[in-house]
């Protein structure tokens, strides 16, 4: 072999080294995204992605100048025997004035199931300044067979809630918790939502 | 389109060794019938079997086109189920993006990338022969999909999820195991086109030297090491979601749909220019060619390739200006792509300074050439208007997208791998290919393209919505055009089919330097190319001082 083809194969080993280093990097970033935008999104409030533990009432003054309108949009989904209703389609409430409404989940099949709603915001940069105390989205619900269960949420809008905003929309998806994701929170696990 | 093998080769293998070390390895009898392609590295004969398994598949994806302009050449339901239409509207995209163009271009680097810089072979000839051979294993894999309970792929060439998640057919698990072996065949054959184009070059080739087919190429396969990873993770979470029970893409443990649109189109918007760039450097090859003048603005040309590569990682979302996103990124993504048109017009800016004045005659591949510029052009102009977001919530999913990026893959990726098909097969099969019957397909080919895919504009800008099976009366004349004229467009590639066979089998002779303005190095190696280029390193003279 002589010296120029010793040269290029070490040109091309090299070559092959980075490109495959590169490769293993992207993959990785792929992966590394996800919790990159879920970060992003909870920083941002985009996307309607809400916290999902419980804050506490800050007690600040109401703004009696300005009423918002806050409505409730409640979702089924597939495989679920739920239905879920609210108590009012909509609401107006000043900013800072803690506000209750309740929900009704009801089983409409003889068999117990665990199902979660899943919240939304919209517009996205009201999510922030929805402060939730209560509600029934911070964990998965367990519905006996034929069940109707009322659970209030509890929440009140900061302050700080920008001039533009003047409507509000809470969507709440109803979703069957698998089995997956049961397994720390459940004991008896014997009948949980089916598959879809 | 298989080489001339003269007959001093035909008794000898060719080599298996790294580039460099083959004149000192001894020669053993060369295996006969189908285990000589099987076991082939030679990268002109890998070469061909890119661009053979490139054109049946184009011909698969055609035949489900045409079954999808047969449903809706009226409306109404008549031949076909809408769960059926569905599967064809998502293996034609499939097929067309990963089996035809891409496979093509990676055959036309094959050939030509070697020929181009003075090499006798790619870096990794063993590695090419493997990356071929997962693609035939892919696509029957995908395609059997077809078959299985179920039926195959209905999602749409995107597959966002949940439609290709929660609610996929059950045979989604063989459709991202095949998108897999075809994602490792690119990166595979990426590698492969960078430690060539890095570290085989003729002595005294520098990188500005280096013929604007091959800079492409090299851009384009960095592309390809940056997102087909991104392609295979996402791909691997929707894996994981359909069988392991994750929740990367399901709202309901704590996932986002949405999540899955910026995954894709991270990789999906730099994928669309791997389809296009490698077309640019082979229309900068055969404009000057046929001008009969130097390519204008070489070194800008560079620039402009690097610069829409580099543009290309931060438009994505441009796909997704419906799903709710902030205004600061709708702006910010609004003025990201149309930042794009300015590498873009420097490019046809020179295409078109190179023509002028220029002494131009109207061989095949130079008719092809300037279809392409003037028809991706237009689809680059229905881009821009894509581009306005407030005006994207209007398009978004219509048939006038449907037209925007058939613009610019049809007359724009399929007419500049004809072009080059034309522009190279002397130098492949030592014969030029027929000239009438050449001109007959272009010809078609252009008419077929516009009648397929303008009426799809109007279409489009008066709502039609985009993978129906049905559509409201309004739309009837227009689609019956478009139905019309992809049934000529597909039946006149049989003439392309003809014209190939045609010059594989004889022909005008052609001398080593085909056509009169050709300066390349692919050029100085007799036609046909034997087995066996550039064993010994030619020397390269500069025919132009670069800048």
């Amino acid at each position: 072999m002589t010296e120029y083809e010793m040269v290029r194969k070490a040109g091309v080993q090299r070559t092959v080294i980075r490109s495959v280093a590169a490769l293993i990097g992207m993959f990785a970033f792929a992966f590394a995204l996800v919790p990159l935008y879920d970060v992003f999104c909870r920083i941002t409030g985009l996307n309607g992605k809400v916290d999902t533990t419980a804050q506490a009432i800050v007690h600040e003054e109401v703004d009696q100048s300005r009423y918002v309108t806050v409505q409730f949009i409640t979702r089924g989904s597939a495989g679920l025997p739920w239905q879920m209703s609210v108590a009012t389609r909509q609401m107006r409430v000043h900013p800072g004035q803690a506000a209750e409404v309740e929900f009704t989940f009801t089983n409409n099949s003889h068999q117990e199931s665990w199902g979660r709603a899943v919240p939304s915001v919209s517009p996205s940069n009201a999510t922030a300044h929805v402060r939730k105390v209560s509600c029934f989205c911070f964990q998965e619900q367990l519905l006996q067979g034929d069940e109707r269960l009322t659970v209030p949420l509890v929440f009140q809008l900061s302050r700080d809630l920008p001039e533009e905003i003047n409507t509000i929309t809470l969507v709440y998806t109803l979703y069957p918790v698998h089995n997956m994701a049961m397994g720390a929170s459940v004991n008896n696990n014997n009948t949980l939502g089916d598959e879809i | 389109m298989a080489p001339k093998l003269p007959p001093q080769h035909s008794l000898q293998q060719s080599s298996t060794a790294v580039a460099g070390g083959q004149s000192h390895h001894e020669h053993h009898a060369q295996p006969k019938g189908i285990m000589r392609w099987l076991l082939t590295t030679n990268h002109k004969e890998i070469g061909s079997l890119y661009l053979i398994f490139s054109l049946v598949m184009f011909f698969i994806g055609g035949i489900f086109a045409l079954v999808v302009r047969a449903e809706l050449f009226q409306p109404g339901l008549q031949l076909v189920e809408p769960e059926f239409f569905n599967q064809m509207t998502t293996m034609h995209g499939l097929i067309m993006v990963f089996a035809a163009v891409m496979p093509a271009f990676t055959g036309l680097a094959n050939w030509m990338i070697p020929l181009q810089i003075g090499a006798p072979d790619m870096a990794l000839p063993r590695l090419n022969n493997f990356s071929f051979w997962l693609l035939p294993v892919a696509f029957i894999l995908l395609l059997s999909t077809l078959l299985m309970p179920g039926g195959g792929p209905n999602f749409g060439w995107t597959f966002y999820a949940p439609l290709s998640t929660t609610y996929a057919p059950p045979s989604t698990t063989f459709f991202i195991l095949a998108l897999h072996i075809a994602g490792i065949s690119s990166i595979l054959g990426a590698i492969n086109i960078i430690a060539t184009i890095l570290n085989m070059r003729a002595p005294g080739m520098r990188m500005m030297d280096m013929p604007l087919f091959v800079w492409t190429w090299l851009i384009t396969a960095f592309l390809l090491i940056a997102v087909m990873p991104v392609l295979a993770g996402v791909i691997t979470m929707m894996l994981m979601d359909i069988n392991f029970g994750t929740s990367f893409f399901d709202a309901a443990g704590g996932g986002d749909p949405v999540l899955f649109q910026h995954l894709f189109w991270f990789f999906g918007h730099p994928e669309v220019y791997i389809m296009i760039l490698p077309a640019f450097g082979i229309v900068s090859a055969i404009i000057p060619t046929f001008a009969r003048k130097r390519l204008f603005g070489y070194a800008s040309m560079v620039y402009a390739t690097a610069a829409i590569a580099l543009l290309s990682f931060l438009v994505w979302a441009h796909h997704m200006f419906v799903v709710g996103l902030p205004l600061t990124a709708e702006l910010f993504f609004m003025y990201s792509t149309m930042l794009i048109a300015v590498p873009t017009g420097v490019k046809v800016f020179n295409w078109v300074t190179t023509l002028f004045r220029g002494s131009i005659s109207f061989e095949p591949p130079m008719l092809f050439a300037l279809a392409f510029v003037v028809l991706f052009t237009i689809g680059g102009f229905s881009g821009l208007m894509l581009a306005i977001a407030p005006a994207d919530f209007q398009y978004h999913d219509t048939y006038f997208v449907v037209a925007h990026f058939h613009y610019v893959l049809v007359p724009g990726a399929i007419f500049a791998i004809m072009a080059g098909v034309y522009y190279w097969l002397p130098k492949w099969t030592g014969h030029y290919p027929h000239e009438r019957l050449a001109q007959c397909h272009f010809w078609c080919s252009v008419v077929g393209v516009n009648l397929t895919f303008f009426p799809m504009h109007f279409a489009g800008l008066a709502g039609m919505p985009r993978r129906i099976p049905d559509y409201a009366l309004q739309f009837a004349d227009f689609n019956m055009l478009s139905s019309i004229g992809a049934f000529f467009f597909g039946v006149s590639q049989l003439i392309f089919v003809l014209v190939v066979v045609l010059c594989v089998k004889g022909g005008k002779k052609a001398p080593a330097k085909a056509w009169e303005g050709a300066e390349d190095l692919e050029w100085s190696v007799p036609s046909p190319a034997p087995l066996h280029t550039f064993e010994t390193p030619p020397v390269f003279h500069r025919t132009h001082p670069s800048e």
